[in-house]
């Protein structure tokens, strides 16, 4: 077995695993990872974020790696030696990239439903900075209903083409995809057409940023003011192993079961997601396990708060 | 006289037409490669003459091949690259049109080499006048029995395509190439696995320059070793240079690698000196992608010798001191040139080609062209100098593909050195607008004093 060595910390790994994959293995010191998705075939690598630092190839070629490599996409070789936080030049560079993740980022994290488990957040907090150097236009889209159940809100996309993944891996037909090149790149469907099938509801959970939202979430509540327990159901179409987010006693959005890192533990249908949002539909589980550092942790165990509670109420008549 | 090896028939008239370049004594090295050669002996050839990729990076041709993984059962394809887009390169063009049967048979021979059954010829669509010229020369070689099932009776199967791009610089990369081929959106694709082991439908591949494949016919006809005493220690054979700017006589010249940078511009063989009597300010010996070098060092080296045209000696001080000789797109340009509005010109393309996969090139080449534009228009800071600095040493290195790096290195080496003029447009944001706004005391001032 290789075996690798991140941080000075070194561990040994199966064969064809990944730095990224060792580092979550490790289990401190993971790279951020914005557009690869363990369960998705071929995601990785472009948002740059995870760049890390070889210092020695291997034991049998210990030169080290002339650039930074993305580590979700370099696979471990015997003898490997990374750095990364205790490199500078890979928190530079890392810095850098989120300086440009956000240079076109409307950065309207108060009117985003995605704030508070959205990785761009988690990411600017740790290695961007505290005022943007970019003073140009950001560029704008118009919002695109696709299909009646989710939005896609071009203007926070970063273009990790996981949601196009999802399409192509989890569902028989792909509809959508990316349209021109460069900065005009854009996620859409072809000439708008909705995406119709049981499990596109996936592409929201997915989704690193608040691009693809839940329309029948949409402005309910903010995310910390949920309570996640896990459920499961008996469902024809997939596991039926899900998390539902209450408020008070009701339910107002079921999502796959996220694991550690963010990814979902496995995807569930459009009918567990959309169709079954009552307590009895569900049998209850227990509360979900939510990170400590997660903003969601810090209001988790209160039922509601009595000040915020009719707030909202008025405020859904009226975005509704 | 220079010798000539490409380019040798260019000017016959009718070579385009298969007799007429056969009686030149065209196809001839297929009758030796074929009947009395096996593919390991042309690969070893190439090795021995020592050509080195010819689209920009300057890899070595033979030990490319020679990657070729030839362990599977899978087919191998080998592709023709002539998405020739770079700003500034115009070589391949020349040489397609000129003579697409010193490709065709170029890429006879490398097939062979490589055992390729099926090869393309990738082309950019906006050579769709060359593309039918080429189509036309395969047919009449198909005719000849060129190519096709058992090419002049040596068991040797080929049959040979072209296929235009739609436009779009990135699918010069090899493996955007690849994909785009593969009939898909032309994005690169992330390296390992090389093509050479994983390339086109998942099988081996090696893509090549127009150039490099080209060059194995001479190779083949001459051999390795009489290849190899052209030129100047690993730069080895002639070159195509698409040479343009200010300069007497713009146009394609093939050199002997090793001339010097001096001789090239100013002897009348070649580029005939500056025009209308100027000096000249700044080259950039390499297409769009290079560094561009202030007169004072593109002339010498940084040890006091005369700078030559090699891969080694373009490159010599690295990006302080020195740029590369990439695909041969040498832009030459005079004392009235504004090397910030050259600059944002590049950036501009190089903003519209992102393929837009990985984030630095994406957003990064956009906000250089940005600031470079507000610079040129005079709405420009001194800190938007060194936020230009800043954001081009993001970009490089950080990319999926070179795009990044070729779209960081201008901005950084016109920055490195020509500073002076970026200060300038920021301290006289009035006189941005003046034709020659650059053609002034104070910046003369500077540049003569670097001379």
């Amino acid at each position: 077995m290789p075996k690798v060595t991140i941080d000075d910390i070194s561990l040994e790994v199966p064969l064809g695993t990944t730095i990224l994959q060792a580092a979550r293995m490790i289990g401190q010191n993971v790279p951020p990872a914005m557009c690869y998705y363990s369960k998705l075939e071929g995601s990785g690598g472009k948002c740059r974020t995870c760049l890390v630092q070889v210092v020695a190839g291997s034991y049998k070629d210990p030169r080290p790696m002339p650039k930074l490599v993305a580590s979700c996409r370099t696979t471990v070789m015997d003898g490997m030696e990374v750095r990364n936080t205790t490199s500078s030049e890979v928190q530079e560079a890392r810095k850098g990239v989120t300086e440009f993740l956000l240079a076109n980022h409307p950065l309207d994290c108060p009117v985003c439903d995605q704030a508070g488990e959205c990785k761009l957040q988690d990411l600017s907090y740790e290695h961007g900075l505290s005022k943007s150097r970019y003073e140009f236009k950001r560029r704008e889209f118009d919002r695109i209903d696709i299909g009646d159940k989710i939005q896609l809100h071009m203007n926070r996309c970063i273009l990790c083409y996981r949601c196009t993944q999802v399409a192509e891996q989890l569902t028989p037909e792909r509809v959508h995809g990316v349209l021109h090149r460069g900065e005009h790149s854009e996620i859409s469907t072809m000439i708008e057409k909705a995406i119709d099938n049981d499990f596109s509801g996936n592409m929201i959970d997915v989704c690193p940023v608040g691009a693809l939202t839940d329309k029948t979430f949409r402005f309910k509540s903010r995310v910390w003011f949920t309570k996640p327990v896990f459920a499961h159901r008996n469902c024809p179409g997939c596991e039926g192993k899900v998390t539902l987010w209450y408020q008070g006693s009701e339910v107002l959005r079921v999502t796959s079961r996220k694991d550690k890192w963010g990814e979902a533990e496995s995807f569930i249908c459009n009918s567990c997601r959309f169709d079954h949002k009552k307590t009895e539909d569900w049998v209850i589980e227990g509360p979900a396990k939510i990170d400590s550092h997660s903003v969601i942790s810090q209001n988790h165990m209160k039922f509601e708060l009595p000040v915020i509670q009719p707030l909202l109420t008025t405020e859904n008549e009226q975005t509704a | 006289m220079a010798r000539k090896l490409l380019l040798e028939l260019a000017d016959i008239p009718q070579i385009q037409n298969i007799d007429t370049y056969i009686s030149h004594g065209g196809y001839r090295s297929l009758e030796k490669a074929l009947k009395k050669m096996t593919p390991d002996e042309i690969t070893e050839e190439v090795k021995k003459s020592g050509l080195r990729g010819r689209g920009g990076a300057g890899f070595s041709t033979g030990l490319k091949w020679s990657f070729l993984d030839k362990s599977t059962d899978k087919p191998r394809y080998l592709l023709c690259n002539a998405d020739e887009s770079e700003p500034g390169t115009f070589k391949d063009r020349y040489l397609m049109e000129k003579l697409p049967h010193l490709l065709i048979e170029g890429m006879i021979l490398s097939s062979y080499a490589l055992g390729s059954n099926t090869s393309y010829i990738y082309i950019r669509g906006e050579y769709m006048f060359v593309l039918r010229k080429l189509e036309k020369a395969i047919q009449e070689a198909y005719s000849k029995g060129f190519l096709g099932k058992n090419i002049l009776n040596s068991g040797f199967d080929l049959d040979l395509y072209v296929h235009p791009g739609a436009g779009a610089y990135i699918c010069g990369e090899e493996t955007a190439l690849i994909e785009s081929l593969e009939g898909k959106r032309g994005n690169p694709r992330i390296k390992p696995p090389f093509p050479a082991v994983s390339g086109l439908w998942g099988c081996p591949t090696i893509v090549n320059n127009v150039e490099s494949i080209a060059a194995v016919v001479p190779i083949i006809n001459d051999g390795g070793d009489e290849y190899a005493k052209i030129g100047l220690g690993k730069s080895t054979g002639t070159k195509l240079i698409s040479a343009s700017g200010n300069i007497q006589k713009p146009g394609v010249y093939e050199i002997d690698m090793g001339i010097t940078v001096e001789e090239f511009i100013y002897s009348d063989e070649y580029c005939g000196g500056m025009k209308d009597g100027l000096e000249l300010k700044a080259c950039v010996p390499g297409g769009s992608s290079v560094p561009i070098l202030p007169r004072h060092l593109l002339f010498r080296e940084s040890n006091g010798d005369s700078r030559r045209m090699t891969y080694e000696s373009l490159s010599e001080g690295g990006f302080t001191s020195g740029s590369m000789l990439g695909s041969g797109g040498f832009i030459v340009y005079d004392e009235k040139q504004c090397i910030v509005r050259n600059t944002w010109n590049f950036a501009r393309f190089y903003h519209h080609e992102s393929c837009g996969q990985c984030s630095p090139c994406r957003e990064g080449t956009g906000w250089m062209e940005r600031i470079l534009h507000n610079i040129e228009n005079g709405r420009g800071t001194e800190d938007d100098i060194q936020l230009l600095w800043q954001v081009q040493k993001n970009i490089e290195g950080n990319t999926i593909c070179p795009l990044g790096d070729a779209a960081a290195w201008p901005v950084a080496a016109a920055i490195r050195h020509f500073r002076h003029e970026f200060e300038y447009h920021v301290k006289y944001p009035e006189r941005v607008f003046d034709a020659d706004h650059t053609y002034q005391p104070e910046i003369q001032q500077t540049y003569s004093l670097t001379t």
